[in-house]
């Protein structure tokens, strides 16, 4: 029937006559169908600034950027429309396809230029001199940790590390935007978020090592860490998974009424989990308070983007579900900090998804089992680590402001240093877990199976010690 | 034809609690009910008794493809009961992140055989959230319903009894009920355990199957088998709507002089072996139907276990009356399905080894 209508204005003003059709049919086009992306008046809190305002509008300026479909409306078509169980769409005789990608690529927004100075005009939400003294502090410290658990792994004292290196940004100015209540649903690459809530370097080195200490009990691959005081889930290798469950999550805090949101961190190589269209599509539809981050720093493991999707990096996927999106600058610790500040205000006072896309690199490798210098330039890796390196790029910004200095570098360095070679040790000397944890937690309470079977374990290792590792007390 | 016949005459008073059998429910009366009214009252009374409860999954706002969940959005409200997006890997992902924040999230699976998708949430997220957090975290408020089973005309994808591919899993429960009663109570144990559970309905007793339910909040336990027929000369176990046809072929065989003690299993996983042994040890004999093809079908633990336990006890091979080895057919259903005189002549064999 819609086809047929399309055909001529002729033949529908005189069918209109005869068959008293519904003016609903060929109504003027309503604007107020289309999706806008306005934010409602956010209740005054005290630390929301005016910069905060300025940014809101700027999420409609966008909505006009991805505005993919040009209309070449002559007047008449503007004035008909079809209606449609997902509501009313403007019918046009031309045919015109969609591009496949837009003529520019989406900007990235970025406050700091890469000598660590605010670029002019740059809307950002300002930093106290504590709070980027803390954040460039942390930046750091997740550096050196990486470093030396790296070089332990290497050394054969831990089985297997991951670091986040060249993602110090994303790790630590996302983590300084979020509220303690804000629940955490991480892939594997953002420790930094954990140790900005105050996990320590001992308890990050009690789950490497998977001693008693361990909150995982033993249970799990190095880098797996979890803390429920924290709000942070435990750690899955499985990729994805963590984004309906964030959708889950999400969806609780609002049913509650809690002021929090869940956010959820993925990389490039994840969105193409199935689990991301899931994750993203629930939460759009089921208005769930969650900050989506995505963390694009070119490769999973050694999948460049560009044999892992042919759009315009993840940003542009995020209003195929209905959910606001920025690109960020990911290297840039203030624009990731202002972004993830924002996002988050939204998600909670508006009760929506939100999509971060945080430009950055890899500047290690996937893990201690790859060597990325196998399928990507060293010159390439050696460039992002050194003129690309978001913890030199802020600490010059802080340096600048006069509140770091070359003394208090070198002091939190060697300290760091020092805490962490203490802190491996202690880890390293500390007992194993009892056996008796290889069998508790898989349900709540034991069932008879796993009591049998661990009653006949028990004897075998007292009559065959020699099969088994030593230490792990019965 | 048989198998045809004996599927009609499906009404369940074959399958109450026979002579002397143990009774884990109350036998105070209450209504007539069919399966899916049965299941639907439990869900009234779940989402009734604790408000951070919700149910949700394809279309069961407005009731339901199988009208489980009627009137359910009405009483609770949308924002606890309430369609999804059609994406099981979706529907379960959600639910575990619901859970973990300590609410009851009961979810369905339009048909067991869609359950596919979300096998990697199930088995590496649900089932080894409580573990590998060291019990910092669980999902343990999280249920999963779905129909599954033989429906007269459902062919590959509205038949399938997955069941085995869940039994093999750590970390989670796997249920079956047999009747309205039982699936009342099973699925208010189900939704209260502090485990991920997934809950398999025999969509075939949706209708067919009617009984007294009583009206008031019960539970069933887990991992609890129940005796429902008792018997000396051969034990046989099953699940859900094999029982039916199970009992039928009892009834025949006792005509033939044959003693058969019927156990249903109820819980598949973690499972009663106690139950199961002290049956077998008193018969000598076993024989286990399932409708899921029989290569890799839970009957095969429960024969392997059974062996180690009860094996100078046996007179006879443990036997297996199970679908074929291939995918669900239509047209040839009923040549497919272990049907009561399969049971029967497996019944005879057995006795007669």
């Amino acid at each position: 029937m819609a086809i047929w209508f399309a055909r001529s204005r002729n033949l529908i003003s005189s069918l209109r006559h005869n068959l008293c059709l519904s003016s609903t049919i060929l109504v003027k086009r309503d604007y107020s169908q289309r999706p806008v992306f306005t934010t409602s008046q956010l209740s005054s809190t005290v630390f929301l600034s005016p910069y905060v305002a300025s940014l809101r509008h700027e999420s409609t300026a966008a909505e006009k950027q991805l505005d993919l479909v040009q209309h070449s409306d002559d007047q008449e078509d503007a004035l008909q429309e079809l209606d449609f169980p997902g509501g009313n769409v403007g019918y046009t005789s031309e045919m015109k396809f969609i591009p496949e990608s837009s003529a520019r690529r989406i900007p990235c927004y970025r406050v700091l230029d890469e000598d660590g100075r605010i670029i002019p005009d740059s809307d950002f939400i300002p930093v106290s001199e504590k709070l980027a003294v803390r954040m460039y502090e942390q930046m750091a410290t997740l550096q050196v940790m990486d470093h030396i658990f790296y070089e332990a792994q290497r050394q054969g004292r831990i089985s297997f590390y991951i670091t986040s290196l060249g993602e110090e940004a994303i790790n630590i100015a996302s983590a300084a935007a979020l509220s303690p209540e804000d629940v955490v649903l991480p892939q594997y690459r953002e420790p930094g978020v954990l140790l900005w809530r105050g996990f320590t370097l001992e308890e990050f080195a009690n789950q490497c090592f998977g001693n008693k200490a361990d909150y995982g009990k033993g249970r799990q691959m190095p880098i797996h860490y979890g803390s429920n005081r924290h709000n942070y889930f435990t750690i899955s290798s499985p990729i994805a998974t963590q984004l309906p469950q964030a959708a889950g999550v999400g969806y609780s805090l609002k049913m509650e009424k809690k002021n929090a949101c869940a956010v959820t961190f993925i990389g490039d190589g994840g969105t193409s989990e199935g689990d991301f269209h899931a994750g993203l599509n629930f939460a759009a539809v089921l208005e769930a308070p969650v900050v989506f981050i995505c963390r694009n720093n070119g490769w999973a493991i050694s999948t460049h983007t560009s044999e892992q999707f042919r759009s315009d990096g993840i940003v542009v996927k995020g209003q195929a579900y209905g959910i606001r999106s920025i690109r960020v600058d990911g290297n840039d610790a203030l624009a990731v900090y202002s972004a993830v500040r924002s996002a988050r205000e939204m998600a909670v006072t508006e009760q929506r998804p939100v999509l971060i896309e945080a430009m950055t690199y890899r500047v290690g490798h996937h893990s201690t089992s790859d060597d990325s210098t196998k399928y990507r330039a060293a010159d390439e890796i050696q460039h992002w680590k050194m003129s690309r390196n978001p913890v030199n790029r802020f600490k010059k910004w802080v340096e600048d402001n006069g509140w770091w200095s070359e003394e208090d570098e070198s002091e939190l360095r060697s300290n760091t240093r020092k805490q962490l070679l203490q802190a491996i040790q202690a880890a390293e000397k500390c007992d194993k877990q009892p056996l008796k944890e290889l069998f508790n937690d898989v349900y709540d309470v034991k069932p008879k199976n796993l009591e049998e079977q661990e009653l006949g374990l028990k004897e075998l290792v007292e009559r065959q010690p020699q099969d088994y590792p030593p230490g792990f007390h019965v | 034809m048989a198998a045809l016949l004996g599927r009609s005459c499906r009404k369940l008073g074959f399958l109450s609690s026979g002579h002397g059998a143990r009774r884990t429910v109350s036998t105070e009366t209450g209504k007539s009910l069919n399966l899916y009214a049965a299941i639907n009252q439990a869900l009234h009374i779940a989402l009734d008794s604790d408000p951070r409860s919700y149910v949700f999954g394809e279309d069961v706002g407005f009731g339901g493809v199988f009208r489980c969940t009627t009137g359910l959005a009405e009483r609770f409200g949308k924002n606890r009961v309430f369609n999804t997006p059609l994406c099981e890997q979706g529907i379960v992902g959600f639910g575990i992140g619901l859970a973990a924040m300590g609410n009851r999230a009961i979810v369905e699976i339009q048909f067991a055989d869609y359950i596919y998708p979300a096998f990697d949430q199930i088995v590496n997220e649900a089932a080894k959230f409580r573990y590998r957090s060291g019990n910092q975290f669980n999902c343990g408020g999280l249920t999963i319903r779905a129909p599954y089973g033989a429906v007269g005309h459902g062919g590959h994808y509205h038949s399938q009894s997955p069941e085995a591919f869940f039994c093999h899993v750590p970390g989670i429960k796997v249920v079956i009920p047999r009747s309205p009663r039982e699936a009342k109570g099973l699925l208010l144990s189900c939704i209260r355990d502090p485990n991920p559970v997934v809950f398999f309905e025999p969509k075939w007793l949706y209708r067919q199957a009617v009984e007294e339910v009583p009206e008031h909040d019960y539970t069933i336990p887990l991992s609890e088998a129940e005796v429902i027929r008792e018997g000396n000369d051969i034990t046989l176990v099953g699940w859900g709507a094999q029982l039916t046809i199970m009992e039928q072929a009892c009834l025949e065989a006792e005509k033939e002089g044959i003693s058969c003690e019927l156990i249903d299993l109820k819980t598949l996983l973690p499972w009663d072996k106690e139950t199961v042994e002290a049956s077998v040890k008193k018969t000598g004999r076993l024989l286990i139907s399932h409708e899921a093809p029989i290569t890799g079908g839970f009957g095969a633990e429960i024969s392997a276990t059974i062996l180690e336990r009860c094996f100078l006890k046996l007179e006879a091979p443990v036997s297996r009356v199970c679908g074929l080895d291939t995918p669900f057919p239509l047209v040839f259903e009923p040549f497919y399905m272990p049907t009561k005189n399969k049971i029967l002549d497996a019944i005879k064999t057995t006795v007669n080894y």
